[in-house]
């Protein structure tokens, strides 16, 4: 192990590189946050975005119900591919992370293509004569859009969670009379916390502030807080500080999101310890 | 093939030079100089005098809005790096707004850059336009008079037009009962689910204004209210708010309805016949994409140079006719074909010019407004959505409330 002063000095390029390019920046979207267009300090921005509120309320909305559904299809894909022989899971990893090679731009387009009113899954309903159906420029399809983006990001922190389940934990369990659900709610999930708390943030995080989804598949109509703030900033008005103010707020969100996981990953580590 | 063509260059740019050094009284009547067999520019200007300089001109213009050597078309840039000396480091922007940001930002400086009528009376309020010297762009004289002097620039001191349009409505044949006729049948339930809409505020207002009979610049705040109410009206029917989507949707018959800029119009009825377009009798937006050289600009004469350049007929023609926009000088137009020269589409008559109407800057209290009512009207569906953000309060404290909690009872055990 390197001594400390060592060990200090190698992480001083990234330290560096973080003052500059994440603490200062974050520093000046405070300082726009709370002044107005003249430098002075002001409030308004951030009362101002009262009357967003129903698009606040609709993105933690949206981004919570896709982390949910994430979170009940990639708990048994990771309980699945952890249970696997080492070989096979590298190979079932790698189709986990295919997806992930493409252009999430590309990717999102493709389902435009395919949720259209004319577009492919309409056509292929249309052959046994159901349909069509209306699923693009709705909520459901931008849940869709996250769910499909950031469900890799639920399935890797889950499944290595729970390669550090010892198989011999679910069979004394099972000796000892546990039906399926005793053995999921009493030691599966209660041994996947940390994974589980990892997950909910990496899907919920970037589900919250996404902007492109909305747009592609929401149709415009179903404006995300993403969505609102890159409008002050490439909008009409160009107005950096409600910008800055949104992007704060956006921020508290996001840190209580982390809090609340993080707080479940403590108590894992207390029944460790 | 390529050597040859550069050979024959040479020579010609020679024989110029030396005609134009040797003879400048007769330089009225010189031959013109033949870059490659599509272009040619005026032999009685001189285009190399920044040859030995190694200049590089930062040209920031719209996606797709020059001939670019793609799909078959002449490299009008490539041409002018050949002919001048001075390379381009060309990039594009997508909108107006991310121009004028990414101006703002200040992290980039730009030689020549291609803003909207609006934005040109921006940036012109704002001292980020240099002044033009016309004795750089003797092609100025080449734009027809109906194109120069609009209000946001009224003695083109900064802004040279390069393209002109309006805006219509594009409607697909096959899925419309009775052809649209006004901006109002954008309202109609007839066709709900049916119709796009512009996905940005100004061109969606101006729509709404002119349903109302009223001008797409509002003078106060209280205007745009009302005027947006009238999109409100309008969102049951709109199946989605877009704007380059447009062309896939409206080309695989997406939709029965949408508004759009003429010159993209007519790139969409020839990938898809069924489609038509009609200039709504409202009235509509006329705009003038214009060249401007920003005041932070190094080489100022050389951007008007390249300016010079864009406005040679050979080369302008080039870009009207990949762009598919239309063209303010008055030789091009003579070079079009006739179909293209006399398409209602592209050059509409006066009864539609007589009525269009051209975006003016907008005081910051009216733009910040006119956002503000936009995102409110798409985000405005649910009902009792103030109690969210209440909900969303109130579980934030309860989460806090809960981790303050635990952390105590951890810290009490720990005691133990």
């Amino acid at each position: 192990m390197l001594r400390s002063k060592a060990s200090r000095w190698a992480a001083a390029p990234y330290l560096v590189w973080m003052c500059i390019f994440i603490v200062v920046p974050l520093a000046i979207v405070v300082w726009y946050a709370l002044t107005d267009a003249n430098g002075f300090f002001t409030l308004a921005n951030l009362t101002g975005i009262g009357r967003y509120a129903s698009v606040f309320g609709r993105s933690l909305l949206l981004a919570a119900e896709a982390t949910v559904i994430c979170l009940v299809l990639a708990f048994p894909v990771g309980y699945f591919l952890s249970r696997l022989r080492a070989n096979k899971q590298h190979i079932m990893l790698m189709l986990v992370m295919l997806p992930m090679w493409m252009n999430f731009l590309l990717r999102t387009y493709a389902w435009m293509t395919l949720l259209e009113k004319n577009g492919l899954i309409n056509k292929l309903l249309g052959l046994f004569g159901i349909g069509p159906f209306n699923m693009i420029n709705t909520s459901g399809a931008v849940v869709l859009g996250m769910v499909y983006n950031y469900l890799p990001y639920m399935i890797l922190p889950l499944y290595t969670a729970m390669t550090k389940i010892d198989n011999s934990v679910v069979e004394a369990a099972q000796d000892l009379g546990a039906n399926v659900f005793q053995i999921l709610l009493r030691v599966l999930i209660p041994l996947a916390r940390p994974g589980i708390a990892t997950g909910i943030t990496m899907v919920f995080v970037p589900a919250v502030s996404t902007f492109i989804i909305s747009r592609m598949l929401g149709g415009g109509a179903n404006l995300l807080i993403g969505d609102l703030i890159e409008l002050q900033f490439l909008g009409n008005s160009y107005n950096l500080n409600l910008g800055s103010a949104m992007s704060l707020v956006l921020m508290v969100i996001v840190l209580l999101c982390m809090s609340f996981t993080s707080s479940f990953d403590e108590e894992e580590m207390e029944g460790v310890m | 093939m390529k050597q040859s063509k550069r050979t024959l260059l040479s020579t010609l740019l020679c024989a110029a030079l030396a005609v134009s050094g040797a003879l400048p009284a007769l330089a009225e009547d010189v031959e013109p100089i033949q870059i490659n067999e599509d272009l040619s520019v005026s032999g009685d200007y001189d285009w190399t005098r920044f040859a030995e300089d190694h200049i590089t001109l930062n040209v920031y213009n719209w996606g797709l809005y020059i001939s670019d050597g793609s799909d078959e078309s002449v490299d009008v840039l490539s041409a002018f790096e050949e002919l001048t000396g001075i390379k381009v480091n060309y990039t594009t922007f997508d909108s107006n707004e991310s121009l004028y940001a990414k101006m703002k930002s200040g992290g980039a400086s730009y030689d020549v850059i291609f803003p909207s009528d609006y934005m040109v009376g921006k940036m012109i309020q704002e001292g980020m336009l240099a002044e033009l010297d016309y004795s750089n762009i003797p092609n100025f004289s080449r734009i027809g008079e109906d194109y120069r002097g609009w209000s946001f620039d009224p003695d083109n001191a900064y802004s040279v037009p390069y393209t002109w349009g309006t805006t219509g409505i594009i409607y697909n044949t096959t899925m419309v009962e009775e052809a649209p006729t006004r901006w109002a049948d954008l309202w109609d339930v007839e066709y709900a689910g049916n119709v796009l809409m512009f996905n940005n505020s100004r061109d969606a207002y101006a729509i709404a204004a002119k349903k109302l009979g009223r001008s797409l610049n509002p003078g106060s705040v209280d205007e745009v209210d009302l005027v947006m109410k009238e999109l409100q009206a309008q969102k049951s029917v709109v199946q989605a708010y877009v704007m380059d989507e447009i062309f896939d949707k409206m080309e695989g018959g997406e939709a029965a309805m949408a508004p759009y800029y003429a010159g993209d119009a007519l790139t969409m009825i020839e990938d898809n016949p069924d489609l038509a377009f009609v200039s709504p009798e409202e009235g509509v937006n006329f705009f003038v994409d214009s060249m401007c050289v920003p005041a932070t600009s190094r080489h100022k004469e050389a951007a008007e140079l390249f300016i010079n350049y864009m406005c040679e007929p050979t080369v302008a023609y080039q870009n009207c006719d990949f762009i598919g926009y239309s063209t303010p000088l008055t030789e091009v137009w003579e070079m079009l074909d006739d179909d293209l020269k006399y398409s209602p589409i592209a050059y509409p008559d006066e009864s539609v010019m007589s009525k269009a109407e051209v975006f003016v800057t907008l005081p910051d209290d009216v733009n910040a407004e006119m956002d503000a009512k936009w995102s409110e009207m798409k985000s405005y569906d649910e009902s009792g959505s103030g109690w969210l953000v209440v909900a969303f309060l109130l579980a934030a404290l309860a989460v806090s409330a809960f981790n303050i909690w635990r952390k105590m009872r951890k810290k009490v055990r720990d005691n133990y």
